[in-house]
């Protein structure tokens, strides 16, 4: 792997840069180069977030992507916004529960996935960013799970590490979805 | 040692107080608010001072007065709240008195945006405030040099008796990366002339001298220890150059991008090169003049209409054709851009600055 260049966007509250920050921070535990960048305009909650990401196995240049390797989309402005930059071959995981409208590349590896409904099942929709997470995990391995739930749990305030079960199931869920 | 995930912002929060910060004094602005949000937690669990002024005007003043003692202080800000300190950075420098200013610049002019640009060269590395003055300016280019680059800005400062600025950006303030927070031995500066200590010899800091020839003096006094610092503290990186058809010149977030245009131009076979100045005043003058006889092309890339690209042109080789491109606004160019101007000067189709 030479870098991995993704750009998660979403609402604002579907924990689309926490996400990010999660890949990146367990990148590192992996010894790997990271590099995460918000969107820091004057955002609201309701309104768009992105962030992007890279893992690499060298030095990192630009931190600001121009052609993703993967995009994921959670929300339809998001795929509308992102699915033409990203690469040919490339791939883009999309939220088909929010998302009523077709990718319209044919050159790269649209990946849809009933993010949101899967996570009202499975009781939180507040998890659907883990779902997202597994699905990109399935598909690219950029890092490996284990690396994401030790992440998780160096991120995460003491006080809600008894949420770190339903995580891991969220993200094996995601990864089964591509298995 | 293990590396830590965090913003390039609380980096220099975290590294300021591992060089033995005493006191910071600022006032809150976007994109550097970290700075002061991880300063106000963490302060005063090492019995540290963090105060947050009424102004960016008065911010600076506490730092001058605390500064004459000889403790280590810092303000920061962004570009508008940086001009309301200039004055006080004026009167600073021209006392001889170590202090590090941060300066995360945002769009401007006037109150401008919060994303990142570069266009606050000029006013820090000429001047900005008034007479005969420069700041040592330090241009980081990931949080990893937040952090170092400000363990080391505590060091210059005592050294010189001056101010030193690190000037970065609302990328770099707000990204994360890995960091590995290296501890340093502090060096220790002869500090006979701080005032405030109890002893019973009277000592007075000022910035001010009646007599012309005095003040005469205390310029060509500073103008000596500019000089020093221009002989001794240019820091520079150089990536493939030596063979480089075009070379590519620029700091910070933007050398970021380079670097990046210049990995997909090799894979093409397209010979460029970087060169990133670390220092900006001292400005690398004589490695700009050896790189660009060589390369006998340079691009400047900046956040900016054309600043640093003044400093590029004025000691470049006569024979070697300087271009300039540019974004402004808060605009961040992709990598694919910077590859796209750079054959356009190589086809013989560049903007001569």
């Amino acid at each position: 792997m030479a870098a991995e260049k993704v750009i998660i966007a979403g609402f604002g509250g579907q924990g689309v840069l926490l996400m990010g920050q999660v890949l990146a921070y367990a990148g590192m535990l992996e010894n790997k180069e990271v590099s995460w960048i918000p969107s820091y305009g004057p955002e609201m909650r309701g309104g768009t977030a992105n962030c992007n990401v890279i893992v690499s196995s060298k030095k990192i240049g630009s931190p600001v992507i121009s052609t993703p390797d993967t995009l994921i989309a959670l929300n339809r402005p998001s795929m509308e916004k992102f699915e033409s930059s990203v690469k040919k071959d490339g791939v883009m995981i999309y939220n088909k529960s929010l998302i009523d409208v077709e990718p319209k590349r044919s050159d790269i590896k649209a990946v849809s996935a009933d993010i949101t409904n899967i996570a009202i099942e499975m009781g939180n929709t507040k998890i659907a960013n883990m779902i997202a997470l597994g699905v990109y995990l399935g598909i690219t391995k950029v890092v490996k799970l284990e690396s994401i739930m030790q992440a998780l749990k160096k991120m995460l305030p003491e006080r809600h590490h008894d949420k770190l079960p339903l995580n891991q199931k969220a993200l094996e869920k995601g990864m089964s979805l591509v298995a | 040692m293990a590396k830590e995930f965090i913003k390039g912002n609380e980096a220099i929060g975290k590294a300021a107080i591992m060089a033995g910060l005493d006191c910071y004094f600022g006032y809150p602005i976007t994109p550097q608010s970290e700075i002061p949000e991880y300063l106000a937690a963490e302060m005063p669990k090492v019995g540290k001072v963090f105060l947050q002024a009424e102004s960016e005007v008065a911010a600076i003043n506490m730092v001058y007065g605390a500064a004459g003692t000889g403790i280590r202080v810092m303000t920061s800000s962004s570009s508008p709240g940086i001009s309301l300190k200039v004055e006080g950075i004026s009167y600073i420098a021209s006392a001889e008195l170590p202090c590090v200013i941060v300066n995360v610049q945002r769009g401007g002019p006037g109150l401008g945006n919060i994303a990142p640009e570069q266009a606050d060269y000029f006013q820090a590395t000429k001047g900005g405030g008034h007479g005969n003055y420069r700041l040592l300016v330090l241009a980081p280019d990931s949080a990893q040099e937040m952090a170092d680059f400000t363990m080391l800005a505590f060091d210059l400062a005592e050294k010189y008796r001056n101010p030193v600025m690190i000037l970065a950006d609302g990328c770099l303030g707000q990204m994360k990366e890995a960091v590995e927070f290296k501890k340093t031995v502090r060096k220790e500066y002869n500090k006979d002339w701080t005032i405030g200590r109890g002893e019973k010899d009277h000592k007075v800091i000022s910035s001010i001298d009646i007599e012309p020839e005095k003040l005469e003096q205390r310029n060509l006094k500073l103008l000596d220890k500019y000089k020093t610092m221009e002989k001794e503290e240019v820091l520079f990186e150089e990536y493939l150059c030596d063979d480089a058809d075009l070379v590519l010149v620029a700091y910070g977030i933007t050398s970021r991008v380079a670097r990046s245009a210049v990995e997909l131009a090799r894979e093409k076979g397209i010979k460029l090169g970087l060169f990133r100045p670390k220092t900006l005043f001292p400005f690398p003058k004589k490695d700009i003049y050896r790189v660009s006889q060589k390369a006998k092309k340079m691009l400047t890339c900046e956040l900016s209409t054309g600043q640093m690209v003044e400093d590029v042109k004025l000691n470049s080789h006569k024979d070697t054709e300087v271009y300039f491109y540019g974004r402004c606004g808060g605009v961040i160019p992709a990598d694919l851009e910077l590859l796209e101007q750079a054959q356009k000067v190589l086809d013989g189709k560049g903007v001569r600055f």
